[in-house]
């Protein structure tokens, strides 16, 4: 009872998102794009979360739906219920990851996300060419995409250079006091 | 008429320079007075609310607070996925106090009120007059406008548009002349901010998009969303390996449309930056 009761009023007080409210209806699989790609489908997680037990969490937190769900908001914005699904989905991204058990067909993905924050972090803003070269290098994955870049450079949609902002400590600071100094790997 | 701020974000100087391109000359084009706001950062758009949810307030509350500051009332956020960051965060942010505190702790400063517009908002309010006096090559055509996920959902956030049968693009594209259809597609998901790590998923869910706008006749697709334009039009090999019959419907941006259609010329509102070539005698009247 005392784990079932912690682990809602984590998901709660992490996401501000009660589902304990969900009753099952299954009106958030139906509408998700994202559901024949998903181990469970978002109705399923939300349940496996209502039962409060730490092992259906960790199962939920290993699970490649977390990272599949584009956050396209059709859950939400459909649900009777009103239930916040891909903002819990953020939350149960982020504790996937302070874990270090984040699915293993996720690592694309994860790999992504790590190369678009660390440009940022260090010029303020987004430098695709510096995002590509850091993704590739994440995944090994060095031929994705090669076949773009001439046409992608005679169109003008690539930069040679990053923009940098005047105020990069800003948002270095930004950086430093919310996922921490050294938590990206 | 009062400035409004711009917030291009990194896509609009990037990769989808031709949606920051075209916002600007069509602005010029219909003597709206806009303005760069100066040294704003990246929003953190899809990746960091995956990550951490503190950074994904604190990035755009930067932006927000450096409009604010720089003495703007209403900001104009032309890209999709940075107008629901900067949404989703105001949001947040003047329902928790709490929070607000904490997050403007992180980023040095007071975020402020500044009126985030998308740009169908920024067009309703003050082009609207202007375009039907400048309008000189009404669009022919038969369109669908495609709004995907970010600019109407969610609606608790977003506060905008019919959620499941918006209006805003097709009212817009009326204005220009166009005939906007009916589609079942409007608001499905492309596959957002996945055209890197899972192509192939977004060569699907975008297929799925074409497939209904062009078996109903649809001759362009109308976006205001830098990562549904990149889907449809870049990934588009992807896209016509799941379609029954390959496509080559252009996609254009809003501001492409109405720009040309108040006169503006295909350069100067950049279609050639696209991948899928744009056909002017199949759009444009003569
Ligand atoms: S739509 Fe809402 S109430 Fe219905 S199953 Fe999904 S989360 Fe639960
Ligand atoms: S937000 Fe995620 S879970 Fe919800 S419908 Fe979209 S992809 Fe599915």
């Amino acid at each position: 009872m005392s784990e079932k009761k912690s682990i809602s009023t984590h998901v709660k007080s992490t996401s501000g998102v009660d589902v304990s409210h969900c009753y099952q209806c299954g009106k958030c699989t139906a509408g998700c794009v994202q559901a024949e790609r998903m181990d469970y489908p978002p109705q399923y997680i939300m349940r496996l979360l209502q039962t409060g037990s730490e092992e259906n969490y960790e199962k939920v937190l290993r699970s490649r739906s977390i990272w599949v769900c584009l956050n396209c908001e059709n859950c939400y914005e459909r649900c009777p219920q009103s239930i916040d699904i891909p903002h819990v989905m953020d939350m149960l991204r982020e504790e996937s990851l302070k874990r270090g058990i984040a699915h293993k067909d996720a690592s694309k993905i994860i790999a992504f996300h790590r190369s678009f924050l660390s440009q940022i972090k260090n010029t303020g803003r987004l430098w695709e060419v510096g995002m590509e070269a850091e993704y590739k290098l994440r995944t090994m994955d060095l031929m994705q995409d090669v076949k773009l870049v001439p046409s992608m450079l005679s169109k003008g949609k690539l930069s040679i250079l990053p923009e940098v902002i005047v105020d990069k400590a800003a948002v270095k600071k930004i950086f430093d006091r919310t996922v921490g100094v050294e938590k990206e790997k | 008429m009062e400035k409004v701020g711009l917030y291009p974000g990194c896509s609009l100087k990037g990769s989808s320079r031709e949606y920051g391109e075209s916002v600007v000359a069509l602005a010029r084009v219909l003597g709206l007075p806009l303005e760069e706001i100066k040294d704003w950062n990246c929003c953190g758009a899809s990746s960091a609310h995956a990550v951490s949810k503190e950074l994904s307030l604190a990035l755009p509350a930067r932006v927000l607070s450096l409009a604010a500051a720089q003495g703007y009332k209403e900001l104009l956020v032309p890209c999709a996925a940075c107008f629901s960051r900067l949404k989703t965060t105001q949001h947040t942010l003047m329902g928790d106090d709490e929070r607000r505190k904490k997050i403007e702790d992180i980023i040095g400063a007071e975020v402020g009120g500044v009126k985030i517009l998308s740009v169908m908002e920024w067009l309703e309010k003050y082009a609207i007059d202007a375009i039907k006096e400048k309008m000189n090559h009404p669009i022919k055509a038969r369109v669908a406008c495609y709004y995907g996920c970010l600019l109407v959902r969610p609606s608790g956030v977003i506060k905008g548009d019919r959620v499941e049968d918006p209006q805003s693009l097709d009212n817009l594209v009326k204005l220009a002349g166009a005939t906007p259809i009916d589609w079942a597609f409007k608001t499905e998901c492309c596959g957002g901010g996945m055209s890197i790590a899972a192509t192939e998923t977004v060569g699907k869910l975008s297929a799925a998009v074409m497939e209904d706008a062009t078996h109903r006749g649809a001759k362009a697709i109308v976006v205001a969303c830098p990562m549904c334009h990149s889907n449809l039009d870049m990934r588009r090999p992807y896209i016509n390996k799941n379609m029954e019959k390959a496509t080559d419907v252009p996609v254009l941006y809003i501001t492409q449309l109405l720009g040309m259609a108040c006169g503006l010329t295909a350069e100067e509102v950049s279609v050639g930056r696209h991948f899928v070539n744009y056909k002017e005698e199949e759009i444009c009247q003569k």
